[in-house]
């Protein structure tokens, strides 16, 4: 993924990012609304001209893991039609933004898909790589977080070393949460450790996804934390899950809500 | 190919999991212990990751020139004295193993482990033909006596509990049933072995590396029982995948440097033994075979996983096999190596393997070799469905999910019907196991009260933002 | 003999219209620094120290001995009971000489083997022993126990130069022996002498 990385540096210098498209997932559309809102506010508060591309549905991800690329083709056309016209976009999800830039390639590679494709980045790395975020002064959030660093950002996208590379490691992440008032990280036994969630493999391999995720969540308690947060709600939807059947005391939260200061609907803040 | 049902790998993994909650806990431990040991010797090597990139490209340049290397190993092996025999497929091995004992009178042979033995199903075709095979190796011979396929390639019976070994060994060796102190256990098979070493025929081993420049092949294991069997019976037999080829001694130094490493945790095995022609006074016969191999190198896709050294770090790091087991493939090879290489044997019998991986990425990044497993999964699973292998439930919903997806007005017109319907639906339709597999494992996330594209409706269409429309 | 040639053509030819369009060369292997020194050690003070360190991690051990005479009372405190003592090198006169057994099977009953290593390789604990140096091969495999002779000068820094000094077109047989048979089969309980030899004892011993 170092390739991609500075791929991503060369064709995309901070004065060009005029127009930003807003990529919100189709989960996070129907279930996580904040996670939306927490991603746009973030967004123009750092003065970039946010556009939503209304008739957004879906990355096609699902249907593209399971090998069916002919029926995800449709919304992988559908996807490049909505955003084709921004600067770049911008999604709080890494699995689906790792769908966008390695996975679109079964479809035909006009120009507007390759611009689509080279453009189009997860949170995180939009605002530690591109606009290069030092301070998140209006957020605080003083919690034990754990932070659930996703299969898709870290191996997919390059968001972290992981930890079967030996190199020297980063964690794009953890430096931007590192930045927010009063929020403390635990370290974690198995940092990177995939949760179970895998698409759709959490309902066709339910047992093994669902050992996979308890363990996960135990892996949190066992080390204090309040909070798991993630740059991937589709994870933390998963574990969430989990954790309630379990009667388990954890909270879930997505990066972006951390960094804007909200919001966050579990604590009772309106969302209306 | 065949008419085989599809092996279930996913039921059959639940079951591994749901038989108590030992086995699958202590299978994982296992696992992850030895990752943990592999990170840390992996980290002591700053070039570890150059070693990997060299371990690739050795093994592309070989691949890419692979008949060249054939020829030269079978002349360089030759003229140091062993004799080399060309096997098809399955059945010309084996049949060539067996006119090789037979001719010579042997009705005991003994044997280390080789996952290309378990590929030709080998023991069993000599067992109906009266030759006694016995396995060597302490986790195959657990499996032998089992009457079960080895789980893992390195730890073959590091699913079973000492318990259950301590009783196997009480039925079939006679040991007590009620020790099950591994020390002891061990101890057990080793003076059950021992009189089998020296009262066989042959011994036969596999290869890990075959070198093309002086015609010799290494064998690396941890108990020196591939060396008792090729030192003791007058004729040793070793049979060798085509993909094992390497060029020169000095390569030798990059893979056992990653081998072992990898595998296990430590710099190398116990013993790595180098094969060059017969010993003194004994006779050696090396099988090279191909059984698809040659097939495979023509898949553009998927020749890569040639490159495998079957150290097994994929199996240790990979979480779904680790919580499944490796018994839960149904086939020779388990784990993500598992998944890219069994459709190549069967497509149709395996063809719900690529399904079972969460496509997390962790063994491409464990590879030695450097080989593509996640993204080859991936392209296993375009081939199964494009053939018609994906469960009939999940073409239909896909082929729903596509037509919706792709266009917005009905996906919109959907979110507002499904909405209320499953804020309003009982509790026994949602959590229904057959209907719902996500309710079986957990809670149902909660319907927002607004879409954010609704949100973003009521609270920023009349802002002055651009936004576009369909 | 006529079907396998048959075979032979019929698989190098199959190879032959595989083969993937791109053609990889070979690439270089550079040498690699390797850990570095503590500045009080000498370069071979550290190539012993680490081969020490990590041939006990593998289950072995190493000794210092300063003559063959040390080196068989040695051999006699690490062993008491042995009765059969079956050695292939000069230093020790054991109870049999390796260079009278004919048949593999006759050490069968072998308590302890001696032998002399080649070299050893720091990065792992191992040391190259041959066919030649075993006499008879089945010596290092059906002794109880072994006792290897090594100059401790003798000890190269990784498996690059390892495979550097090997000759293995010069012999039928070479083994880097890391320490005593192993297995972790059962329940992953590391155990020692599951096949082979129950221990490994490294002399170190110049040639005389």
């Amino acid at each position: 993924m170092a390739t991609e990385t500075a791929a991503i540096h060369r064709m995309t210098e901070p004065g060009s990012m005029r127009r930003i498209g807003l990529f919100i997932p189709c989960y996070v559309d129907m279930l996580f609304p904040e996670v939306g809102i927490a991603t746009l506010e973030l967004l123009e508060r750092l003065g970039f001209e946010v556009g939503y591309p209304l008739g957004q549905t879906c990355c096609g991800q699902p249907m593209s893991n399971s090998g069916d690329e002919r029926n995800a083709a449709q919304a992988e056309h559908l996807f490049v039609e909505n955003f084709k016209d921004f600067d770049c976009i911008v999604g709080p999800a890494g699995s689906c933004v790792k769908q966008v830039r390695q996975h679109f390639d079964t479809i035909e590679q006009t120009d507007a898909v390759q611009h689509v494709r080279q453009h189009t980045y997860e949170l995180v790395e939009f605002l530690h790589d591109i606009a290069k975020v030092h301070d998140f002064p209006w957020a605080e959030f003083h919690h034990s977080v754990g932070l659930h660093n996703s299969c898709s950002s870290i191996r997919g996208l390059g968001l972290a070393k992981p930890s079967e590379i030996m190199e020297t490691p980063f964690n794009k992440t953890a430096d931007l949460l590192e930045k927010v008032k009063g929020l403390v990280l635990v370290p974690l036994d198995r940092p990177d450790d995939c949760c179970g969630f895998g698409g759709t493999f959490c309902v066709t391999d339910p047992a093994v996804s669902a050992r996979m995720g308890i363990e996960k969540v135990r892996d949190h308690l066992r080390h204090g934390a309040e909070y798991i947060a993630s740059p991937d709600m589709s994870c933390l939807m998963h574990q969430q899950g989990i954790a309630r059947r379990a009667g388990l005391d954890i909270k879930f939260v997505h990066v972006a809500q951390i960094l804007n200061g909200g919001p966050f609907p579990e604590r009772g803040d309106a969302i209306q | 190919m065949s008419t085989n049902k599809p092996v279930d790998v996913v039921t059959r993994a639940e079951a591994f999991i749901r038989q108590d909650d030992i086995h699958e806990p202590m299978h994982d431990r296992f696992l992850w212990a030895t990752m943990q040991r592999r990170d840390a010797e992996a980290a002591a090597l700053p070039e570890w990751e150059k070693l990997r990139d060299l371990a690739s490209q050795i093994k592309e340049h070989t691949l890419t020139h692979l008949d060249e290397y054939l020829t030269q190993f079978e002349a360089n092996a030759t003229k140091r004295g062993a004799k080399v025999h060309w096997a098809r497929d399955v059945a010309e091995h084996n049949d060539i193993v067996y006119g090789i004992l037979h001719e010579r009178g042997v009705t005991e042979l003994i044997k280390s482990k080789s996952m290309l033995q378990e590929e030709c199903v080998m023991t069993p075709y000599l067992e109906t033909r009266g030759i006694t095979v016995t396995e060597s190796d302490l986790g195959e011979r657990i499996q032998q006596l089992d009457g079960q396929p080895p789980s893992h390639i390195v730890f073959p019976a590091i699913h079973k509990t000492r318990q259950e070994v301590a009783r196997l060994f009480a039925r079939t060796i006679g040991t007590d049933p009620n020790n099950d102190d591994p020390h002891v256990l061990t101890e057990a098979m080793r003076n059950n072995a021992r009189p089998r070493f020296l009262a066989a025929g042959a011994g036969m081993t596999g290869a890990n590396f075959a070198v093309a420049e002086t015609g010799t092949f290494v064998v690396c294991t941890n108990e020196g029982n591939a060396d008792i069997g090729a030192s003791v019976p007058p004729l040793h037999i070793a049979n060798i995948g085509i993909e094992k080829l390497l060029p020169r001694v000095e390569d030798l130094g990059v893979f056992l440097r990653l081998l072992a490493r990898s595998g296990e945790g430590a710099p190398l095995t116990q013993y790595s033994s180098h094969f060059t022609g017969p010993r003194k006074g004994g006779e050696l016969h090396i099988v090279l075979v191909d059984n698809g191999r040659s097939r495979r190198l023509g898949m553009p896709d998927f020749w890569h996983s040639l490159k495998c050294i079957r150290c097994g770090a994929c199996m240790n790091t990979c979480p779904v096999y680790r919580r499944g087991g490796g018994l839960a493939y149904g086939a020779t090879y388990a784990g993500p190596i598992g998944v890219i290489l069994d459709p190549t044997f069967d497509e149709h019998k395996y063809s719900e393997l690529p399904f079972h991986s969460t496509l997390c990425g962790s063994c491409s990044a464990v590879c030695p070799v450097k080989i593509d497993i996640s993204e080859q999964i991936l392209k296993w699973r375009r081939v199964m469905a494009s053939k018609g292998y994906l469960p009939l439930a999940k073409r239909l919903s896909f082929a729903i999910a596509g037509h919706v997806f792709g266009h917005p007005g009905e996906y919109h017109a959907l979110q507002k019907t499904a909405a209320p319907a499953l804020h309003h639906a009982p509790h026994f339709l949602l959590y229904n196991q057959t209907l719902n597999p996500w309710g079986r494992e957990r809670d149902i996330p909660q319907l927002a009260k607004q879409t954010f594209r609704e949100w973003y409706l009521a609270h920023r269409r009349n802002n002055g933002n651009q936004h576009t429309e369909s | 003999m006529e079907t396998n040639t048959l075979s032979r053509e019929s698989i190098l030819a199959a190879i032959r219209q595989n083969l993937p369009p791109q053609r990889v060369s070979r690439p270089r292997i550079p040498a690699f620094p390797g850990p570095g020194r503590p500045l009080r050690l000498t370069f071979k003070e550290h190539l012993r120290l680490t081969f020490e360190e990590h041939l006990t991690k593998a289950g072995a051990a190493a000794h210092p001995v300063g003559s063959p005479a040390a080196a068989a009372a040695k051999l006699v405190a690490l062993h008491p009971s042995a009765q059969v003592v079956c050695s292939a090198v000069p230093e020790i006169a054991g109870t049999r000489r390796a260079e009278d057994v004919h048949d593999p099977h006759a050490l069968a009953d072998v308590d302890v083997g001696v032998m002399r290593a080649q070299f050893g390789v720091a990065e792992s604990g191992a040391v190259w022993v041959t066919q030649e140096d075993l006499i008879v091969t089945a010596l290092g495999f059906l002794s109880q126990q072994l006792v290897v002779l090594l100059d401790p000068n003798e000890i190269v820094s990784d498996m690059h130069e390892a495979y550097r000094r090997v000759r293995l077109q010069e012999t039928a047989y070479g083994c880097f022996m890391a320490g005593p048979s192993a297995t972790a089969d059962i329940e992953a309980t590391l155990v020692h002498g599951a096949q082979g030899a129950r221990s490994l004892d490294v002399f170190f011993l110049p040639r005389a």
